[in-house]
């Protein structure tokens, strides 16, 4: 049994050749910065943070779409308060509630069947925003929906699903040498998947849970599997990640939704990368776009390069010129999951 | 009964109003006298501050709207180390608030008053158009007890101290919002003994600051901006309940950035830690405390986690929870 000190030690004292270590989960970001981890650890390994912040790769056409509906008379949108600062071509939904446009936040997406019950003249429509993790919601509140017969409220949806945007970074980044699964999303998918991905690029994928010991240890599995240079998906989450994920979820995601292109801002078009509604609910969607869509980053703006761990955000020219979670010029900075938002946060009192 | 505008006339009704929710529970000779404005007996320096409530839900485990607009200001004024001495209180009531719920209210006001040893001298009331919810102003002034007490007199070398676990009053207010069932109270306390407490100890307070909106950590930033010095605090010896460490893991929120209504720090000499902490736990708003950290040299918040490592705390952005106060 190693101890935690020995591992600290271990990671300290590292000195080989530079491993960069990307982990997917905006969440696992956050608590790298919390728990101190970068000051425990060898320069030599580097984290990266990857595209695991739903809100970051939302494409600005989307928010648009949001506004839009927004300022109709006699519709309402309903989000989480992340995305209310995301700028789309002309402004965020904040901007456009200051105008005058009609937008709630929520929550819960529950919460949501109660509004459009108690007011039936409201057309709702919910900014169904997420990962495998929020989409099974997503997939209880059309079940409430349909229950109740409720006919004023749907869903615009930007469902993304996170295994293609690893394969991309895979293809497209050899320089990412090992990968911290995300946490919450192995809940509901599982981690048999990341077997077939160590598999095919022969790089170490290690699910870990959320605490900084967690977390450590990951990072401490992966530098042994590359120092045996083996390639293996190992399951340090055991308490909550199964190999077959939650199953529950999962149909609730197959019953209601089907798998489709999409685009995800920064990066671009990626294969079956997200859910939209299947044909047969289709009267419960609000006029989702998949595909292709003209993204116009600000200019200088780096988030594609910072979302694919090719640059850490400090060197973006922007990041805290002009860019600041208080004016987020791009995406990566307005969510408190963002990468940049993450990093401004916390490193920029040495700037 | 419900509230309606001909209560805001300025005629019988709003004369109704007053003698029976305000007077009958503000009752004190100044401001029976129901003149223009309170005469008081005030001789030498005076703390002055002013503070408005728009708290939703108005009524939260722990305490309600009326209670945060005592303690609110009663706090204000203890942080510069003076005694609270007469509040003013203004009400806006949106049309359709209800009768009891605004007597409620003042009768926490009453019993908050009564404990902080403050008078309520001078009163407003305005009826606006709207859905019954009820908005509080409150002002106050209080004699100063210690000279120089500041948020820019921190020196190298001191300690500082929090008075106990964070973020309880912002963790209540959202379980109350999300409809979770816990057993979590908001901590609205007034917090004047602890500071009285402190300085017949004879500690040498150099700043207080309650920690309300934006947390500790953005009190401590506040305190190396205007000290211009370096806080160093550990992780470890933060008090947060375990109920409140939970619901934060749940939703993914950081305690040091949650709004508290009955904390303070006190930063006073290193010397003088040990004393001063030990005057704290006495305190019944003060059990939990801890000495968190010191003023060193340097600039920024810094603090050592669990883990040994370093991380840096910086203020909050963004709107954090809206009407939480």
């Amino acid at each position: 049994m190693i101890t935690l000190e020995q591992i600290v030690r271990e990671l300290k004292s590292y000195d080989g050749d530079e491993i960069k270590i990307m982990e997917v989960c905006g969440t696992h970001t956050s608590s790298i910065f919390k728990n101190g981890i970068r000051t425990l650890i060898s320069p030599k390994i580097r984290l990266i943070s990857g595209p695991g912040c739903p809100v970051c790769v939302t494409p600005s056409a989307y928010v648009d779409k949001l506004v839009d509906i927004a300022g109709q008379e006699g519709y309402c949108v309903l989000t989480f308060g992340d995305m209310m600062k995301v700028k789309g071509s002309q402004m965020s939904l904040t901007e456009a509630v200051a105008k005058g446009a009609d937008v709630k936040v929520l929550y819960s997406p529950l919460d949501a069947v109660k509004l459009a019950l108690e007011n039936k003249n409201i057309q709702y429509v919910f900014a169904a925003v997420g990962f495998e993790t929020t989409t099974p919601i997503y997939g209880v509140l059309l079940e409430d929906v349909i229950k109740n017969e409720i006919h004023n409220l749907k869903l615009l949806t930007s469902l993304k699903t996170i295994v293609p945007a690893v394969s991309y970074v895979c293809e497209h980044e050899e320089k990412i040498g090992a990968f911290l699964s995300p946490g919450h999303v192995s809940v509901v998918i599982g981690c048999d998947i990341y077997r077939d991905l160590a598999e095919k690029y022969k790089k170490p994928f290690v699910v870990a849970g959320f605490e900084g010991k967690h977390i450590l240890a990951a990072i401490y599995e992966i530098l042994r599997q590359i120092k045996q240079n083996r390639h293996d998906m190992k399951n340090m989450y055991v308490g909550a990640v199964t190999e077959k994920g939650n199953l529950e979820a999962q149909l609730m995601i197959q019953k209601y939704f089907e798998v489709k292109d999409d685009f995800w801002r920064g990066i671009g078009t990626i294969e079956k990368s997200a859910y939209g509604l299947k044909a047969e609910y289709a009267r419960y969607d609000a006029g989702s776009c998949f595909g292709e869509f003209k993204e116009s980053l600000p200019k200088g703006c780096k988030c594609k390069e910072v979302i694919l761990g090719r640059i850490n955000p400090m060197e973006c020219p922007l990041f805290s010129k002009g860019c600041t979670p208080l004016n987020a010029l791009g995406p990566c900075m307005v969510s408190a999951e963002g990468v940049c938002g993450i990093w401004y946060k916390n490193v920029t009192g040495h700037l | 009964m419900n509230i309606d505008l001909s209560h805001g006339s300025g005629g019988k009704q709003t004369s109704n109003l007053i003698h029976d929710i305000f007077l009958k529970n503000f009752d004190n000779e100044i401001l029976n006298k129901l003149e223009d404005a309170a005469v008081l007996d005030i001789s030498g320096r005076i703390a002055y501050t002013t503070d408005s409530f728009v708290v939703t839900p108005m009524f939260f485990p722990g305490g309600d709207i009326g209670k945060l607009a005592v303690c609110g200001t009663v706090n204000d004024l203890s942080m510069m180390g003076a005694r609270p001495k007469y509040l003013t209180a203004g009400f806006i009531i949106e049309a359709a608030a209800d009768m009891e719920q605004l007597n409620q209210i003042a009768q926490t006001m009453k019993i908050t008053a009564l404990e902080a040893d403050v008078k309520i001298v001078a009163g407003d009331t305005k009826v606006v158009e709207g859905s019954g919810n009820i908005y509080i102003n409150t002002s106050g002034v209080g004699d100063i007890l210690k000279e120089g007490v500041s948020i820019q007199n921190c020196s190298i070398g001191d300690a500082i101290l929090l008075s106990g676990n964070l973020g309880e009053h912002h963790a209540a207010i959202m379980s109350d919002r999300m409809g979770i069932k816990n057993t979590i109270s908001s901590d609205c306390a007034p917090l004047f003994s602890i500071v009285s407490d402190l300085l017949e100890k004879g500690i040498d307070v150099h700043c207080m600051r309650d920690v309300t909106r934006g947390g500790l950590a953005t009190v401590l930033n506040e305190v190396s901006e205007s000290s211009n010095c370096r806080v160093e605090i550990s992780e470890t010896s933060i008090p947060v309940s375990r109920e409140v460490r939970g619901f934060c893991d749940i939703l993914g929120l950081d305690p040091l950035y949650m709004a508290n209504e009955g904390k303070m720090i006190a930063v006073v000499p290193g010397e003088q830690a040990e004393k001063a902490l030990a005057a704290m736990k006495q305190n019944k708003y003060g059990k939990n405390a801890e000495i968190i950290g010191k003023i060193t040299e340097g600039s920024g918040v810094f603090m050592t986690t669990a883990l040994r490592g370093s991380r840096i705390i910086d203020i909050l952005y963004g709107e954090g929870l809206p009407r939480i106060c």
